[in-house]
């Protein structure tokens, strides 16, 4: 299975994005759905971790911490099969737009900060559809730390990476590991090609920038339709 | 002391783990008897003075419970099928087998990843990529294959627990009855394990004979192991 590498064969278009918690990934997918779903396109929206099939198993595993870095990304692979069965593919065959929040790239740069192999995770997700635009926004651990700060009251567990016994300060652990985590996505963005965006700049800013990339593409789609 | 050995790529954190006890497979296909003799074989190892844990697919704590209910829902592709294996596996791999073997234990695996190799493959998942998604498995000291034509597994299983969905395949047959089913899905379990045995040693025992008789062999089989 090199699915990953290749185009897809589906008239739909696959639009991904990625970045570390806090880089703002979420608020502009939301913000380019509402967009397109302006223009009319029929728009479908799946994120990471949320398949009936393994979600409460894994609510369970990350209450109790006790899922290790093997068993975290299996839990991980098995609920996003499930969705790429569900939820990506059909929507790609009947040609509307589906926006993934997160993608195998998460699996790569996380799962490969806590140890787990790389050449492995690369086959497990071998399965996976190619995404047609796929969206890094990359920002500081700094940045993204001050964010989560003031939106929510706690910093999770394993988005920390305390599992790691890096630090036992959650805020010092969650700027090591994400840092790491970081580092992972910079060399994905080559070897994917995903396309970076500075997610310091102001959210119109990046937002404009997201629609501009999309929009290309679209038209790009459009015209090898009619060819 | 010797280490820990994988099949394949295992995560960094697993390598290097030394390892006192040894890991003992009893595989084969539903309906060969495996579960008694892995009983009877934990009965004699501890009478012996070997500490003994046990280990079966798909008994994990963490996704023991979703495993049977999604089989019971039909709410499985083969590759999910294949993934939360994998999941129960590696949750047991970590949470029970590498501290038993750290800690010098006998660990008697009631199936292993041969298992998953088999049903997966017969199911149209690449055995390549099988094969590495499960390299994370240490290799055991012995496996043992317990080995049973699919008509005889027939007649053993409508004898006790009946034949059920899952181990008649009607997933891959739905159109057949559920005897027809059972006997097709079975030999191709049978025809996987077959291939496994030769390119990966293991020790076929011939489960026709007499139960007493097979456990001779199983425990003579580890007897020979544990004398190494």
């Amino acid at each position: 299975m090199t699915r990953l590498k290749e185009p897809h064969p589906h008239p739909g278009l696959l639009i991904v994005v990625e970045g570390i918690d806090g880089s703002g990934k979420t608020t502009q997918a939301h913000l380019l759905k509402s967009w397109l779903e302006s223009r009319g396109e029929a728009v479908f929206f799946t994120e990471w971790n949320s398949s009936e099939l393994v979600k409460k198993a894994t609510r369970a595993g990350k209450k109790s911490a006790t899922l290790t870095p093997l068993t975290f990304s299996l839990m991980h692979a098995t609920d996003f099969a499930d969705r790429h069965l569900y939820q990506i593919v059909p929507p790609l065959k009947a040609g509307m737009i589906v926006i993934a929040d997160r993608y195998a790239y998460t699996a790569f740069a996380r799962d490969e900060a806590r140890g787990v192999h790389p050449e492995w995770l690369r086959n497990t997700y071998s399965f996976a559809t190619r995404p047609d635009v796929a969206l890094y926004f990359r920002v500081s651990t700094d940045v993204a730390l001050e964010r989560l700060s003031s939106a929510r009251a706690k910093i999770k567990y394993y988005e920390a990476g305390m599992d790691m016994r890096l630090s036992a300060d959650i805020a010092e652990s969650f700027g090591i590991f994400q840092s790491r985590v970081v580092s992972h996505y910079d060399r994905l963005c080559d070897e994917y090609g995903l396309t970076t965006i500075d997610a310091t700049r102001t959210i119109p800013d990046q937002q404009a920038i997201v629609r501009d990339v999309v929009l290309a593409r679209l038209r790009e789609r459009r015209r090898g339709g009619a060819a | 002391m010797r280490t820990i050995s994988f099949h394949g790529a295992a995560p960094e954190y697993l390598t290097g783990i030394p390892m006192a006890g040894r890991l003992i497979v009893v595989e084969g296909t539903d309906g060969v008897g495996r579960s008694t003799h892995v009983v009877n074989l934990r009965q004699w190892l501890e009478v012996s003075g070997h500490a003994v844990v046990e280990t079966g697919w798909t008994r994990s704590k963490l996704v023991g419970r979703t495993i049977d209910k999604a089989k019971s829902g039909h709410m499985l592709s083969p590759l999910t099928y294949t993934l939360l294996y994998a999941c129960d596996f590696a949750d047991r791999l970590e949470k029970e087998i590498i501290p038993a073997l750290r800690a010098g234990y006998v660990v008697l695996a009631d199936r292993y990843i041969y298992t998953a190799l088999a049903r997966c493959s017969v199911r149209g998942m690449e055995t390549d990529w099988l094969a590495r998604l499960f390299a994370f498995a240490p290799v055991p000291d012995l496996v043992l294959y317990l080995r049973l034509d699919a008509p005889a597994l027939a007649r053993r299983v409508l004898l006790s627990s009946g034949i059920d969905y899952w181990e008649a395949g009607k997933d891959m047959f739905p159109q057949m009855d559920i005897y027809d089913s059972f006997v097709a899905y079975q030999s191709r379990i049978l025809e996987q394990f077959d291939a496994m045995c030769g390119e990966r040693s293991f020790q076929t025992v011939d489960a026709r004979k007499p139960i007493e008789q097979v456990q001779e062999e199983l425990r003579s089989a580890v007897a020979r192991l544990l004398c190494e």
